[in-house]
């Protein structure tokens, strides 16, 4: 076990969103407060419309609070301006999508590198940075395919190695075997709790499936209409645990 | 984000939607190749009209008078310049120190005077004039029967074609038809005798005679077998040179000749000195670019000056106002191709929007995604320029092919309406990736906009 060592990766005061939906106000995320220390595998659950992608997205720097703070690594992401926040999500903060979000047109290798240019790393640099995070994902060998010809588990895994390779401190994943049957979801899960134990990724995954919660996080966050319903501590099982 | 990353980017979406970007440079090109057409075809009438006037002899050429002379080409520069009491007498002294001045070839005086010539004891009168060795590249003389002069004093005498036919008695009414060429070559190598009259200045007087008193000189009738060596046969009339004459003779020789001129005498009534002094000076520059130059020189001097450079302002006035026009008309169509590349981009946009949401989730800024869909504009403006240029040059070549066999049908030399200089290709090419980016400011702002949560829940 690799406990949390207790200092605050993500911390969330009173966070809101609203959007507006013609005339009503939908409150995506309703006033949440929230610590995730340094290390932790967090798993967030409810049901859809809970909030709990839009606290993701919140998290992730992708959408901006409607008021409220979410500090990361330090930094309060509602005060970024727009290029500090591509930085962050570029450096700080790797996600993983449910529809695994790979770029069809760019073989898994390119697909990998794509941050590396963002990040504006020498080409050189790039190649090996890429191929030693699809290593670490067991992708070595499938550098060259294009994601069709991948299986939705291999395209997970590369999704998986993209936002790895800027060697970020905080890993989200968004349902991450939402598109996978229980299997490949699975591996894919002693993926990240491989990640979260062997190189102090914090993790935070949004899922609804509960069995896999219970079987692979360290914490249970229980959401239901953009609140916080429950908070509890959990013991993961964990495969190799 | 590198610039080779922004571009290797570019050119990778580019090829994802092939067709419909290739229909969008094709666009570019025409638009390229209707603005280097229509440029070109102004760039080739203006060339072709500036080589028709400098190959007239009338572009490297300045005519100089005295201030004293009231009969002035420029009025302007008269009223403002010296008074004529201040002016100085175009002798022989002015003719030495306008020789001197940079880039003039020659300096010569107008001589030129109506009188008889004599071919096979039968009276001829007609106008004879002096012509420089430096005249031979006049296009007057193109396609010339027998030769030019051998030397600036050889007596020797070059015919226009229409008095050569007087000389023959042929025909030389409007509707005749033209004379075959073969028919005047007997002239060549024939005599002919030049009656003019000598002008014999009495002797040095200047010293015993008060100055203003005059000139005196003798009128004595002489006699000069001339051979003749060559005819023009272009036609005389036009905006050519070498109008003056209906015959001629070397430069050298007509001034040996000291033949009494129309103008002595009016110059002998008014005389300041004297010495002979010229009515006017022709000046031959060594390039019409030099014309002005010289020009100015010569003014300090506190002579008269007139080129046909002054004459021609409004010529090229026209052509700069024609290559405005054209150019205008030519880049409509580049405009429309423009409205092309906001379309094409505009679309890509929206087919891209999810890819777009996923560079940003992964670090992209706001300007790398502008800087590829800039690059993707920049890289179809190359690309259509290129084409764009290869095809203008190419419609250009079919238009000078067209036109010369057409002119050729005519039996009239061929002429380049067509003309595409580097710069223009090059300008083109330039100017067709500065359009494209441009059309690409508004969908690459749009582009980059776009909030990330937003473009990722598009599918």
């Amino acid at each position: 076990m690799n406990p949390a060592n207790g200092s605050a990766a993500v911390r969330a005061e009173n966070l809101t969103r609203h959007y507006r939906m013609g005339e009503s106000l939908i409150r995506a995320v309703d006033g949440i407060s929230l610590d995730v220390p340094t290390g932790e595998f967090a798993a967030m659950l409810g049901s859809s419309g809970s909030g709990k992608s839009s606290l993701l997205n919140l998290i992730a720097g992708l959408d901006r609070p409607t008021s409220g703070s979410v500090t990361v690594a330090g930094s309060d992401l509602a005060r970024l301006s727009r290029d500090e926040l591509a930085r962050y999500r570029c450096h700080t903060v790797g996600i993983v999508f449910q529809a695994f979000n790979l770029i069809p047109t760019m073989s898994v290798v390119e697909n990998v590198e794509l941050p590396l240019r963002f990040a504006e790393v020498e080409p050189s640099q790039r190649r090996k940075q890429a191929s030693e995070a699809l290593q670490r994902v067991g992708l070595a060998a499938r550098m060259q395919h294009r994601p069709t010809e991948l299986s939705g588990g291999e395209q997970q895994r590369v999704a998986i190695a993209r936002a790895l390779v800027n060697r970020p401190k905080l890993l989200l994943a968004d349902e991450p075997t939402g598109n996978l049957d229980s299997k490949t979801g699975k591996e894919i899960l002693d993926l990240l709790q491989d990640l979260n134990r062997n190189s102090g990724l914090t993790v935070i995954m949004v899922t609804h499936e509960r069995h896999l919660a219970d079987h692979y996080a360290s914490r249970h966050i229980f959401l239901a209409d953009g609140k916080i319903v429950g908070d509890e501590k959990a013991s993961a099982k964990g495969e190799r645990a | 984000m590198r610039f080779g990353d922004a571009t290797d980017l570019a050119t990778r979406n580019l090829r994802e939607a092939l067709l419909r970007n290739s229909l969008t440079t094709v666009g570019i090109a025409v638009g390229v190749a209707s603005l280097v057409a229509m440029l070109s075809l102004g760039i080739g009438l203006q060339q072709m009209a500036n080589k028709r006037l400098e190959k007239s002899g009338l572009f490297d050429t300045v005519v100089v008078t005295s201030r004293r002379d009231l009969r002035s080409f420029n009025r302007e520069q008269e009223t403002a310049g010296p008074a004529a009491s201040e002016s100085r007498p175009l002798d022989d002294v002015a003719r030495t120190d306008i020789a001197r001045v940079p880039n003039v070839i020659e300096v010569t005086p107008d001589i030129r005077f109506i009188t008889e010539l004599r071919y096979q004891d039968k009276p001829h009168l007609t106008m004879v004039a002096g012509m420089p060795l430096s005249d031979r590249s006049n296009d007057f003389f193109d396609n010339m029967l027998g030769n030019f002069f051998s030397s600036s004093d050889a007596a020797e005498l070059i015919l226009q074609k229409r008095f050569a036919e007087e000389l023959l008695g042929i025909s030389q009414a409007r509707n005749a038809p033209e004379t075959d060429p073969a028919k005047l070559k007997p002239l060549i190598g024939q005599e002919i005798t030049l009656h003019y009259a000598e002008r014999i200045y009495s002797g040095d007087t200047a010293g015993k005679q008060p100055a203003g008193a005059g000139v005196d000189f003798s009128i004595v009738p002489r006699d000069k077998t001339l051979r003749i060596v060559g005819i023009a046969v272009e036609d005389p009339e036009g905006m050519r040179g070498a109008t003056r004459g209906r015959a001629f003779i070397p430069q050298g020789l007509a001034e040996s000749l000291h033949i009494m001129l129309p103008s002595d005498l009016r110059e002998s009534m008014r005389s300041f000195t004297s010495k002979p002094a010229y009515s006017s000076l022709g000046v031959k520059v060594t390039s019409a670019s030099k014309a002005q130059r010289v020009q100015d020189a010569i003014r300090k001097m506190r002579f008269n000056t007139f080129s046909i450079l002054d004459a021609t302002k409004s010529l090229r006035r026209f052509f700069a106002v024609l290559d405005i026009f054209l150019g205008i008309f030519g880049s409509l169509a580049l405009v429309i191709a423009s409205l092309g590349i906001v379309n094409t981009l505009l679309m890509a946009i929206l087919e891209r929007r999810r890819e777009i949401g996923i560079m940003k989730a992964i670090g992209a800024r706001d300007r790398d995604v502008k800087i590829i869909f800039f690059s993707e504009a920049a890289v179809m403006g190359l690309a259509g320029g290129l084409l764009g240029v290869t095809l203008g040059w190419l419609l250009g070549r079919a238009i000078n092919l067209g036109t010369n066999f057409y002119l050729k049908q005519l039996a009239m030399p061929p002429e380049n309406l067509w003309s595409s200089p580097w710069w223009l290709m090059a300008g083109a090419v330039v100017f067709a990736i500065a359009v494209s980016i441009l059309s690409g400011l508004f969908p690459a702002a749009r582009a980059a906009k776009l909030e990330p949560v937003e473009a990722l829940r598009y599918e």
